[in-house]
């Protein structure tokens, strides 16, 4: 950024391209970055819905009774999905701090073997960070045989500390069918566990 | 590498060789100038197919797909192909001649980037032909609309952003090595007139965003054919990021597109009121300014997907805080003009006009950026109005004005004023006719990317299509007005402005193929 020296301004132009190229390269890896960042982020603030993987509960605690939180359960099906999917109940009134199991149906209605994934997400987004999961049919893929019908246990405690104003959580399910995923994902998959997703 | 070149030929090539292997920054400039205004016009004659379907409700000269190709196409070809390249090519004629350089850093590399922008336009636009279209996703090509439900032709699409976006970097990095190399001894970076300084920082920005975009097709591409899930909740991915590495990249771009045409204001407005420009190092900072204050507000495009309050506050505010150096050159430009001697010849016309007509874009820009009452706007014609009224009167204005201004220089005649200020004012009539209304149609609640439209928006639209029909067709006029003055007219002496300053001006009018191969000598 000195004044032009009388260098060789070939050397001089070399650097300049080859600060610039470096920070070409650096700005197109950031962008990538951004994928994990972003993960990283939202598992952190809970924002955009992104319920976390699964709670390990390290000390019980009591149900706060002075309390009741209504939970409203969402199930809906991704792009093409023949299935039927929905919850067993539509609300539950919750203690906070009381484990609460419910179970959603699902029904392969097709005459094919098929593999399911449900993703969730939670509303209000700010609620995420106090609804934990100990156990859920989202943290596994779903095969069903033709025909075939399941339920499956979502185990949840909504925190003690879910802010007050915070009376209604709506925890929503969406079933992806996975076979329309390409098949390098779901193979990745299976060995992932899919963790990000729980 | 210049003065190497200049030892053994003298004058350009002969024949079409001159022009696919020249490293002349004049032919280059002209080459880039000419492929612009040829984009323009191609994405005008889509803007003017969208006000003919919208000219009256209802569904009359386009099917609903076909419409959504054409606001995509013309959105893309306008930021891409015709303000991109129309300042690459302002940059290439004139950063050499004011800092008293000989030619670019790398001019090998600059026919290279030129030339890749053919290819890249060509490719996009011969989507328009293939089986399911062109791309009918808008020019943001928001996931998943683009990967899961996009046309096949979006892979030529996304190839296309590739090599523009590879192009803009070597156009960068040249420029960047043209200011920090070759300028002449005695020009220190104070001493850099503003289009300089301009494109300067202008340059920094694109070598930080272009690789984002460049990333965020990449994805899209990955999404597409190789099984990722980057933007497919299905897979784990969230479509949400996708606007969020888009914006990343597309805010500090409206700045790409509007702070040369702030440099080209600011050597126009102080030749035309025969005084310095006032507060040059204020300038100077409010460009930087601006730049660094463009990565940080890209989330206010995107406060209906559901950020939290204090994202929502944080962008606001963040937003809000770009209007204050904004403010600063405004009030400059103004202090530039208050109590000079001002005369109106087309360049001024069209400077004096950009500050009015931008300030007003820059003020819809403040309403929108209030997080709550963007809920109201987004989406809206309110948004077309707003970038409409920076990026005509803004980018598109500060391009005539250059060209203009520059245009006795590069050609070595006066172009016709009488025709130039018709241009002018058709142009100022036709847009302001064209876009104003569409604030009030945004207002009370357009949509915006619909090819059809409930009745009480009938009027306003008849306008606006009635404004932008004169508009278009008025650049047909411009079209005219520059082949008149290359092929003739009076001629231009080396400085035909009389409050002009700078290095540009010390040499002939029209400038000879090889300028400065002497460094001048700086007062």
């Amino acid at each position: 950024m000195t004044q032009p020296t009388s260098n060789d301004p070939r050397q001089s132009n070399l650097r300049v391209v080859g600060w610039c190229l470096a920070g070409v390269v650096g700005m197109f890896a950031f962008g990538f970055a951004m994928v994990p960042l972003y993960e990283k982020f939202c598992e952190i603030t809970g924002i955009n819905g992104k319920t976390s993987g699964r709670y390990e509960m390290t000390q019980a605690k009591e149900a706060d009774v002075s309390r009741l939180v209504e939970v409203q359960f969402v199930a809906s099906n991704g792009a093409d999905m023949p299935w039927q999917f929905r919850p067993e109940v539509e609300t539950l009134k919750v203690h906070p701090g009381q484990p609460v199991t419910i179970r959603y149906i699902a029904h392969n209605v097709t005459s094919r073997d098929m593999v399911g994934h449900a993703i969730p997400s939670l509303q209000p987004s700010r609620g995420t960070r106090f609804f934990h999961k100990t156990e859920c049919f989202c943290f596994q893929q779903q095969p069903l045989q033709a025909g075939e019908r399941v339920e499956m246990p979502v185990v949840f405690i909504v925190d003690r500390d879910l802010p007050a104003d915070i009376h209604k959580l709506t925890l929503s399910y969406t079933m992806y069918d996975q076979e329309r995923m390409p098949a390098v994902s779901s193979v990745e998959k299976k060995t992932t566990k899919t963790k990000d997703n729980g | 590498m210049g003065s190497h070149a200049q030892d053994h030929h003298h004058g350009p090539a002969k024949g079409i060789s001159r022009w696919l292997f020249t490293t002349n920054h004049k032919d280059i400039g002209s080459m880039y100038l000419i492929f612009s205004f040829a984009m323009f016009l191609i994405g005008g004659a889509m803007a003017m197919v969208i006000r003919a379907e919208l000219f009256q409700p209802g569904l009359q000269i386009v099917e609903p797909n076909f419409f959504n190709q054409m606001t995509t196409m013309h959105g893309l070809i306008m930021v891409f192909g015709a303000v991109m390249p129309a300042f690459v090519g302002l940059a290439n004629w004139m950063l050499p001649l004011m800092v008293g350089a000989p030619d670019m850093a790398l001019p090998r590399m600059n026919n290279w980037s030129f030339w890749l922008l053919p290819a890249a336009f060509l490719m996009l636009l011969s989507t328009l032909f293939m089986p399911g279209g062109a791309p009918n996703f808008g020019w943001t090509f928001y996931a998943p609309l683009s990967t899961t439900y996009g046309p096949p032709s979006t892979t030529f699409f996304i190839f296309a952003v590739h090599i523009m976006g590879v192009s803009s970097i070597m156009g960068a990095i040249n420029v960047i090595a043209t200011i920090l190399n070759m300028r002449a001894p005695g020009m220190t970076l104070m001493k850099m007139p503003l289009f300089v300084w301009t494109w300067l920082i202008t340059a920094f920005l694109l070598i930080a965003v272009m690789p984002v975009l460049a990333g965020v097709v990449t994805m899209m591409l990955m999404d597409i054919h190789f099984g990722t899930s980057f933007f497919d909740a299905a897979g784990g991915g969230d479509p949400v990021l996708f606007q969020h590495i888009f914006w990343f990249f597309g805010h500090p771009e409206v700045y790409i597109m509007i702070l040369p045409a702030f440099g080209v204001v600011s050597q126009i407005i102080p030749a035309f009121a025969r005084k310095p420009l006032f507060g040059y190092a204020s300038m100077v900072y409010a460009v930087g300014a601006i730049a660094i204050l463009s990565f940080l507000v890209w989330a206010h495009h995107m406060f209906t997907v559901g950020i939290p309050l204090f994202g929502q506050l944080f962008f606001m505010y963040a937003t809000m805080l770009i209007a204050v150096p904004t403010g600063v050159k405004v009030f400059n430009w103004v202090a530039t003009m208050f109590r000079g001697s001002m005369t109106f010849e087309a360049p001024m016309l069209f400077s004096v006009a950009f500050v009015i007509l931008f300030t007003i874009g820059g003020f819809s820009g403040l309403m929108l950026a209030i997080a709550p009452a963007d809920f109201q706007y987004h989406d809206t014609y309110f948004v077309v109005a707003h970038f409409h009224y920076v990026l005509v009167p803004g980018a598109i204005f500060g391009i005539y004005a250059a060209v203009y201004y520059w245009l006795p220089k590069w050609t070595g005649h006066m172009y016709d004023e009488v025709l130039a200020k018709t241009h002018f004012w058709m142009s100022f009539v036709g847009m302001n006719l064209a876009f104003f209304p569409m604030h009030f149609l945004g207002l009370a609640g357009m949509p915006r990317r619909i090819p059809d439209y409930a009745l009480q928006f009938s009027n306003f639209n008849m306008i606006s299509s009635i404004g932008a029909f004169m508009f278009g067709l008025t650049q047909l006029l411009f079209l005219f007005i520059v082949v008149k003055c290359a092929l003739g007219g009076p001629k231009a002496p080396a400085k035909p402005w009389e409050g002009a300053e700078g290095l540009e001006w010390e040499v002939d009018s029209p400038a000879p193929y090889h300028t400065f191969s002497t460094p001048p000598e700086i007062k």
